[in-house]
Parts: C-alpha cells; structure tokens; sequence
C-alpha cells in the first residue's frame, strides 16, 4: 500500500529545469532515502509535497496522497494537508524554530488548528510528545525558548511539532546535517523509532550515504532532476548499478582510504 | 625544532553578569613544520576557541602559545606582524568579500609577504583553477570553488602555519575530501604545518599525521593517526563514541551507536573527569580525580 505517491514531477523556474519527470512511492512504516549532490534537486522534491515551492515554478506530474493530488488542490484544502497530514522536519533547528515563541507555543499552535483541541487538551498532548522524543523534564520545556536547548535538542523538538497532529508523511530534509555524529546517531534512532511505531511514511532527504545506509529502507539516487537509480538499500550501496551512485560512493573518505 | 607550542592554554569567555565560560580549560598541543595535526571533537568543545586564540584572534586567560618560540599576542585593528599564521575559516560564503574580485583579494595577502614575483592566478592555478577566474567575483562560484579561494588567499601571505577550521563542514560530501587533500597536500609541499580542525574524523584520518581528541576544553587523546586509529580500536572511550557514532555506508542498515546525554555546560565542568558522566566505562576515581596525564587522559590508560 502507497501512501503518498510522485508520479512524472517535472518542475521549472524561469525556463530553467529543475526536475525532469520524479517517480516515488513512500509506504507506511518505511524510510525512503533520497540521496544525490547539491543542486540535484533532492530538496525541490521535498518541497513539492508539501507546495512551498519557490514563487515562479512551474510543476507538472502528479503527487498522490491517497485520492487527492496535491499538485491541483486548492489552497485552503492544501492548508489542511500540510502540517496535519504532512509534516516537514528542516535542516537547521536554529532557523526553523522561531527563536521568540516558547516550544510549547511552538508545539501547541498547530495542533489547536488542525486538530481543534482546546488549551488544556494541546498542552498535555505536547508534553506527552516532548517526552517520546525523550527531551527531559518535558513539562519545565514547555515553558522555554529554542535558545535555552542544545542543537540536538532542537532538532527533536523540531521533530515532536512535525509529529503534533499524527501525520501520515513526514518529509525530513537533511535532519542530522547541522549536528554532531554523537547527536546524530541518537535523532537518527529517534527517527527510525518513531517511523516503526507510528507507521509514518518518512522522505529522508540526505547526502551522506551512511546516513542513508542506518536508517533508509529504500534508497532513491538523484542526479540533476532526474532519479537514476532506486532500490532497496542493500542492493544500491553494495551493488550499484548506476555509474553515478558507484562515483558517490567512492568519493567517500573510507573507499579512499581502502 | 617545534613550530608551535600550546601549552596549558586556558581561555575564557565573559559575559557581563553571567560565570565566565572557560571554552579551553588547559590544553597542551604541538604542531611541527611539514606536519599535519588534525583536532577533532564535537561542537562546543573548545576546539574553534583554540584555533582563534592561535591566530591571535582571542585574548588568552592562562598558559602559553608560542609560535617559533615567540608568544603569540592578541592582534590589534592594524598591527599585523603575525603573517606567519594564516587561517581558512568555515563558510566560504562569508569569508570572502562579495564586492571584491578574488584576484585582489588573493593579491592582499601576496602584499602582506611583499612577495611581487607571484600573481594571483599563479596562486589559483595551485589550488587546481582556471587562472582567469582572478576576475570573478565570489558569487560566481561553487562553495568547493570558494573554499579553493579562500585557501589560496592564505597561502599567498606564505604562512609557516595553516590552520582550518573546519574547512569542508560546509562543502558537499564529494568536494570534502577533494579539499582537505587540497589543503594537506600545499601546506606539505611548502613546508608549513597544518592544524586542521574538524568533527568529521573520517576526513581527518585521511590526511592527519598526528590527531589529537578534544572534549570540553581539554585534549584527551593525542597520537599517531595510525595508533589512535589502530584496528578503529582507539584507547580513550570518548575517542571510541566518537568514532562508533559514525554510520558506515555498507547497505547493512545498522543504527550507529548513541552516545548517552548532551556535551556538559563549560561553564559548570562536571567534577573529577570531565567525560565520566557520559563514560561508558566509568570507575569510581574518575568521578573523584582528574586524570592530568597524556598521551590518553584515561584512568583505564594510566601510565604505569
């Protein structure tokens, strides 16, 4: 069963092409990993689920969330998509969180939209979510700001708001890039966790091809807006079939050093 | 004969109304010329506070920093006799000047050596660029092409001593080790040293004579690369973590291992070791003494 399904995405700012025909299917319960350079348009695809896509760009294809295309729905219904159903987690928690809301605020807000809880409801949902994502003492966290936690932390409860209304895509776009390995590893598990439990249908959009090999099920190699290679993870990292994913992996520091 | 001595460096940070941070709590260090020492650690350690303190950039609190046996002191707005040590910083997109061409900006540091024999595209041409790009402007390059820059307009001052930080943290994982090769292979062949600080330790590995390990404003493991690395077995448990959290790209889909807790508040260093309490293997005098011994600043590795 496919939860959210690309199918031919093609995208375009001022004539030049960014995506040139995108196929994915991300199911429940699994990670899909999304790899290529910089520039290959790996965040542009990201972006396209949830429609941010920079002003100007033209988009074609299809994007199916169950029997909705996301590319040609309305506005207001789109609104009741993002953040409800699909949810986002971004690269760097020091930008994405608003550095003068309190995470509580921050958590709360959306869930009082979309779910229409009332105040009491929200606040004891945030900090049942606080602790899932294991950030400690989650009721004195409620009341502080993004500056008083460290980057780990942040990207945490970057990701407890992306989880607040139990969406059923979550689209993570290089979520341990601005953090430490040590860090790293403990979102990574988070992640993972979270995505067996919840049956959430995760895009990980990433470069690091370790990264992609800890966590992602399936893996998606891109190269200038094109998918060139795509497979099950085993089989794309020990056996690429695709000139270009074997020259990824390469130009890894530990190929080298082999 | 060492080129630059470190020795039981403290710097700290002070904040009117707040405990000073002591960001660099006594850490000892050498780099000699030709040689390659990486530092790594995870962010908050002390590790870019000592790389500033080097070059001059952060006053020091406590202990010493010679650079060819002469002190190293805080550089002022216009004095600027310290051009034997030149730095490349993190992110390319700002420490270049957007509104200047790259050629004239590499040609400030070939004034500072009063070096007229070399242009700027000779410089370029090292660092592997078309020499025509000296008329260009930072904004019509990729960061790899950018970090390429900003690496030749330091070695144009002729420096006896480089030093990185974290120099590819911003690049694409294709260019990363491109660069840090770059790097090692021009301070090698001019006979400079190199301090390359970074926390990606796959990189370090690469192209590190010696790697010294930092952890909360202290240098808990120095050595060999190959001994530090030996078998991937190095002897200080944090060195361990380090090198465990970092997942390999074999299509297994194995988890790295988590290191338990978050880098403790510098400002409140915990008591005894300062790596006990996230210590997989702790022994009751670790939370009691400190262990003040190298090369591996260890209880389980005292030196007998």
């Amino acid at each position: 069963m496919t939860t959210l399904d690309i199918t031919d995405l093609k995208m375009s700012i001022g004539g030049k092409e960014i995506l040139r025909g995108v196929d994915l299917a991300l199911e429940p319960g699994r990670v899909h990993g999304l790899a290529g350079e910089s520039g290959s348009g790996k965040t542009m695809t990201g972006l396209a689920v949830l429609g941010l896509l920079p002003h100007g760009a033209r988009v074609s294809g299809a994007i199916r969330l169950g029997e909705r295309d996301l590319l040609t729905l309305p506005p207001k219904e789109l609104n009741r998509v993002r953040g409800g159903e699909v949810a986002m987690v971004f690269q760097d928690p020091a930008t994405s969180l608003h550095p003068m809301l309190t995470i509580g605020k921050q958590l709360t807000e959306h869930m009082r939209h979309h779910l229409g809880l009332d105040k009491r409801e929200a606040r004891a949902r945030a900090v049942e979510l606080l602790g899932k994502v294991r950030i400690p003492g989650a009721e004195e966290a409620y009341g502080r700001y993004p500056h008083q936690f460290s980057g780990g932390m942040r990207q945490r409860i970057a990701i407890a708001i992306a989880l607040a209304c139990s969406p059923k895509v979550l689209i993570a776009d290089e979520p341990t890039t601005a953090l430490d390995v040590t860090v790293q590893a403990g979102v990574l598990r988070l992640l993972r966790g979270l995505c067996d439990e919840l049956g959430l249908a995760v895009l990980l959009v990433t470069h690091d091809l370790g990264v992609m090999s800890a966590v992602a099920d399936e893996v998606s190699v891109m190269k200038d807006g094109l998918v060139v290679e795509s497979g099950p993870r085993g089989r794309v990292l020990r056996e690429p079939e695709h000139a270009y994913t074997r020259s990824l992996l390469e130009s890894l520091p530990d190929a080298e050093a082999q | 004969m060492t080129l630059l001595a470190i020795d039981d460096l403290v710097v700290e940070h002070r904040t009117p109304g707040r405990p000073a941070v002591r960001a660099v709590a006594g850490a000892s260090l050498a780099v000699n010329p030709g040689e390659v020492v990486g530092l790594v650690g995870e962010s908050g350690c002390g590790k870019s506070t000592l790389a500033r303190a080097v070059c001059g950039l952060n006053p020091i609190t406590a202990g010493s920093i010679a650079f060819d046996g002469q002190p190293v002191t805080p550089l002022g707005l216009r004095r600027r006799k310290l051009t034997g040590i030149q730095m490349v910083f993190q992110d390319p997109y700002a420490s270049l000047n957007p509104r200047r061409r790259v050629g004239d900006q590499i040609a400030d540091g070939l004034r500072t050596s009063q070096d007229t024999a070399t242009s700027p595209a000779d410089l370029l041409e090292r660092v592997g660029l078309p020499r025509d790009f000296a008329g260009r402007h930072p904004h019509e390059f990729s960061g790899g092409q950018r970090q390429r820059i900003a690496i030749a307009r330091a070695l144009a001052a002729r420096p006896r001593l480089l030093i990185g930080d974290e120099p590819i943290s911003a690049l694409d994982a294709s260019a990363q080790s491109q660069v840090a090769r770059l790097m090692r292979d021009l301070a090698v062949d001019s006979g400079a040293g190199l301090l390359f600080i970074s926390h990606d330790l796959s990189v370090v590995r690469l192209i590190a004579d010696r790697i010294a390990v930092m952890y909360l404003g202290k240098i808990v493991e120095v050595g060999d690369t190959a001994e530090v690395w030996a078998d991937a077995d190095p002897k200080h448990p944090y060195t361990k973590a380090l090198l465990q959290a970092i997942p390999k790209p074999d299509g297994m889909g194995m988890l790295p291992a988590e290191l338990a807790g978050d880098v403790p508040d510098p400002a409140n260093p915990p008591g005894g070791c300062r790596f006990n309490p996230r210590c997989p293997s702790v022994m009751d005098v670790c939370r009691v003494k400190e262990p003040e011994f190298g090369p591996v600043a260890c209880w389980l590795h005292e030196p007998k």
